[in-house]
């Protein structure tokens, strides 16, 4: 009879939360219309490549030469050019943000370049956003030399670099961000479910007083931690699996490695956000409070600190400590792996045993506190 | 109507700051997370391990190598002597990039043929790689140049001289710092509104406010100001942080960076309030609250540059208040950008404030009901 009981008690619960979850629609927002809209963000608008992007030309002595460099700019799926007649022109429209880099061909261009000597260009980048105009840089180097090339071969003289450089790009040959970005993506939407969506429901449950109402119930501590991560683990696999799915049919993202290994993974990392998201809230008892930590210590870190965005091995030692305390890093570094890559046991192996940890850690230490708060 | 809402603003910060871990929730974490996330956000590379799979040897290729070495980019991480070894390191992501030299490449160039370097590259960090890449190109480039100027070659007619405005070390944090004043602003803003509203909403001292003699006008001012003052005071004690700390240039003037801070906070304000009017819970405002800034953040440029974004969606960056208020920071900060300049960003942070302003208030009026 006790065992018939047992069985009851557990079911019970999960209903409850269910229900709790459908009634309120912005739950289910959180675990399925946000992460889809931040996919489209980051698969159809969000891009760190640049294309047509805007750079002005002041071509002070049109000529053959000057119109043949302009050509090449504009044949460029880089570049949208703009032509200046003076100096002044083209940097008030470099002041005006019109143009993001400005290439000036003196009035002396074509007359040293048929003569000896060198003739400079000089390219002026507005360094603002430095990665930009770092990237703007190696678009305008490549235009040149192909330029050169076909200068050179038209004049007869051949000019050969001594030494050239023959890249070879792996797993993402196109250097396509969007390989790179929607990945880490998928980390940051089981974020958002996992553990924000978590934090606010004990807080909000002990500000109601509804959790000591459970204390009067038979059922046990293990019972309702149990309660509430179910439903929500529920929710979160379903926001991952829309997410995966969004991601290789809908951007073509290559999934390279196995399926199971990434559902695996992706419960370890839904059961450590979970467990975070519940320690938040046991600890702060109070939805306010509970949501701004959460953003702050689960949110914000999984975004700005994960390698997501960011690369973690160009960052200050200290960051770079810091970021092991993040949960989201080790799954950002198989997912970016997996998906590119393969099974790369290497890569999935340590990050996997260390999400296992940081689960046992945050779940162990909910269950506890849990316990001796109702006490 | 002034000593009403002087009195509901009172009440207002005497409930925000009456719990000292709401206290504490306001003030500390912007702090940390600027000296936190400023280090943090930066697409420059430093140090990227490298190997090097050197089957020449010849004093050529040692002098290439060492230039790889001396270079702050990169840093050596090993040498490898097969080639099977190669994928391992690439795939566990021990090196991010090998450079590999053919056995003839000091013979090819003494003879004065081109010699390759093949550069191997981890392409899943897509930006890392590319940036990566043009360092690569440089270090080429300066060793031809030098090559060239040594055995007596002309090198190429047309040279190509780089400059850069504003940022001359084109150091990315600064452009990310006077970002996350931005998003710092933001996040708290829209926090500390929607949520105090949403929280009155759910414990029914709202309806109280019903019964005084209180005009809806009244109640948004009042509830709006709390929101405003935090705002504008985060929003000093970011960019004091930023100037001192990080040492971001502060080129342009004070008032219009004020002018600019108070109309994104007013904004944010606005979108908070709006938020939280339609919201019945504290947990529906939270997720509101979220589902605005988080795409907010996203579009507003403070990663990815507007122009990369396709046409469609840069039209709905229009309406994102963040984009404008990123512009005039960095224009403030780093360019010195005067209001004749910024004039263009500020009047669609008004239109914005004034419409989700108006739409707060209206929607005060009929769900106070």
């Amino acid at each position: 009879m006790m065992s018939i009981r047992t069985n009851r008690r557990l079911p019970g619960l999960l209903r409850k939360e269910s229900l709790q979850i459908l009634r309120d629609p912005s739950s289910i927002a959180i675990a399925f219309v946000l992460p889809a809209v931040l996919l489209l963000l980051f698969g159809y608008g969000v891009s760190l490549d640049s294309r047509l992007v805007p750079v002005g030309l002041v071509i002070e002595q049109p000529g053959a030469e000057t119109a043949s460099f302009l050509g090449a700019f504009e044949h460029s799926v880089y570049f949208a050019p703009r032509v200046y007649a003076t100096r002044q022109a083209g940097r008030a429209a470099l002041d005006a943000h019109a143009v993001n880099g400005l290439l000036v061909l003196s009035a002396d261009f074509a007359w040293r370049l048929k003569g000896e000597g060198e003739a400079p260009i000089q390219l002026i980048v507005n360094g603002v956003d430095a990665n930009s105009a770092r990237l703007l840089e190696g678009y305008v180097q490549g235009v040149w030399a192909n330029w050169l090339q076909g200068q050179l071969a038209a004049q007869g003289t051949a000019f050969t670099n001594p030494v050239t450089a023959e890249p070879r790009v792996w797993f993402n040959p196109e250097l396509q961000s969007r390989n790179y970005l929607v990945p880490g993506l998928l980390v940051v939407n089981m974020t958002l479910v996992g553990a924000l969506l978590t934090a606010l429901v004990f807080a909000r449950e002990w500000e109601r007083g509804t959790l000591e109402a459970l204390l009067v119930t038979p059922v046990t501590i293990g019972e309702i931690l149990m309660g509430k991560i179910l439903p929500y683990f529920v929710l979160g696999m379903g926001g991952m699996l829309m997410s995966v799915l969004m991601a290789v049919f809908l951007f073509g993202v290559p999934l390279r490695g196995s399926v199971w290994v990434l559902a695996l993974c992706s419960t370890l990392f839904l059961l450590t956000a979970l467990g975070m998201g519940l320690l938040i809230s046991i600890v702060t008892r109070n939805q306010f409070v509970a949501g701004m930590v959460a953003i702050v210590a689960t949110f914000l870190p999984a975004f700005l600190l994960s390698g997501f965005l960011f690369d973690l091995g160009s960052m200050p030692a200290v960051i770079r400590f810091i970021t092991h305390l993040v949960a989201a890093r080790y799954f950002v570094a198989i997912v970016q792996s997996l998906f590119l890559a393969g099974d790369v046991w290497a890569v999935i192996l340590p990050n996997a045993a260390a999400l296992a940890l940081m689960a046992v850690f945050f779940l162990g230490l909910s269950r506890r506190l849990l316990s001796k708060r109702l006490e | 109507m002034l000593d009403h809402i002087l009195a509901l603003t009172i009440k207002e910060f005497l409930v925000l700051f009456k719990d000292k871990r709401s206290r504490m929730v306001v003030i500390i974490p912007p702090l940390i997370q600027l000296l936190v996330f400023g280090y943090a956000a930066s697409f420059d590379l430093n140090a990227v391990p490298y190997a090097v799979y050197d089957r020449d040897q010849g004093y050529a290729a040692r002098d290439l190598l060492a230039r790889f070495a001396g270079s702050p980019t990169f840093e050596l991480a090993g040498h490898i002597g097969r080639q099977g070894e190669i994928a391992g390191l690439i795939d566990a992501r021990q090196v991010m990039l090998v450079v590999q030299l053919g056995p003839r490449f000091t013979a090819d160039l003494a003879s004065g043929r081109t010699a390759p370097v093949q550069v191997l590259i981890d392409g899943r960090n897509s930006n890392s790689a590319q940036v990566a890449l043009n360092d690569v190109s440089q270090i080429v480039n300066q060793f031809n140049q030098d090559w060239m100027a040594a055995h007596g070659r002309a090198g190429p007619p047309v040279r190509l001289v780089p400059r850069a405005w504003y940022n001359p070390n084109l150091e990315s944090r600064w452009f990310f710092v006077s970002g996350l004043v931005g998003l710092l602003t933001l996040v708290v803003t829209m926090m500390v509104t929607a949520l105090s509203v949403a929280r009155e909403r759910e414990q029914g001292t709202f309806d109280q406010l019903l019964v005084t003699p209180l005009r809806p006008l009244e109640i948004l001012i009042g509830k709006a100001m709390p929101g405003f003052v935090i705002g504008v005071f985060e929003a000093s004690l970011v960019v004091v942080l930023a100037v001192h700390w990080f040492g971001v240039p502060l080129q342009g003037e004070l008032w219009v960076l004020y002018l600019g801070i108070g109309l994104f906070v007013l904004a944010a304000v606005g979108v908070g309030l709006a938020i939280s009017s339609l919201a019945l819970t504290l947990q529906q405002a939270l997720l509101g609250a979220f589902l605005f800034m988080v795409p907010a953040v996203v579009l507003s440029g403070f990663a990815t540059p507007i122009a990369n974004m396709t046409p469609t969606v840069q039209a709905l960056t229009l309406v994102d208040p963040l984009r404008y208020y990123l512009v005039i920071l960095r224009g403030v900060f780093l360019e010195g950008a005067g209001f004749d300049l910024l004039w263009g960003q500020m009047w669609p942070l008004a239109l914005i404030a004034l419409a989700t302003l108006g739409a707060a208030g209206w929607l005060f009026r009929h769900r106070m009901g």
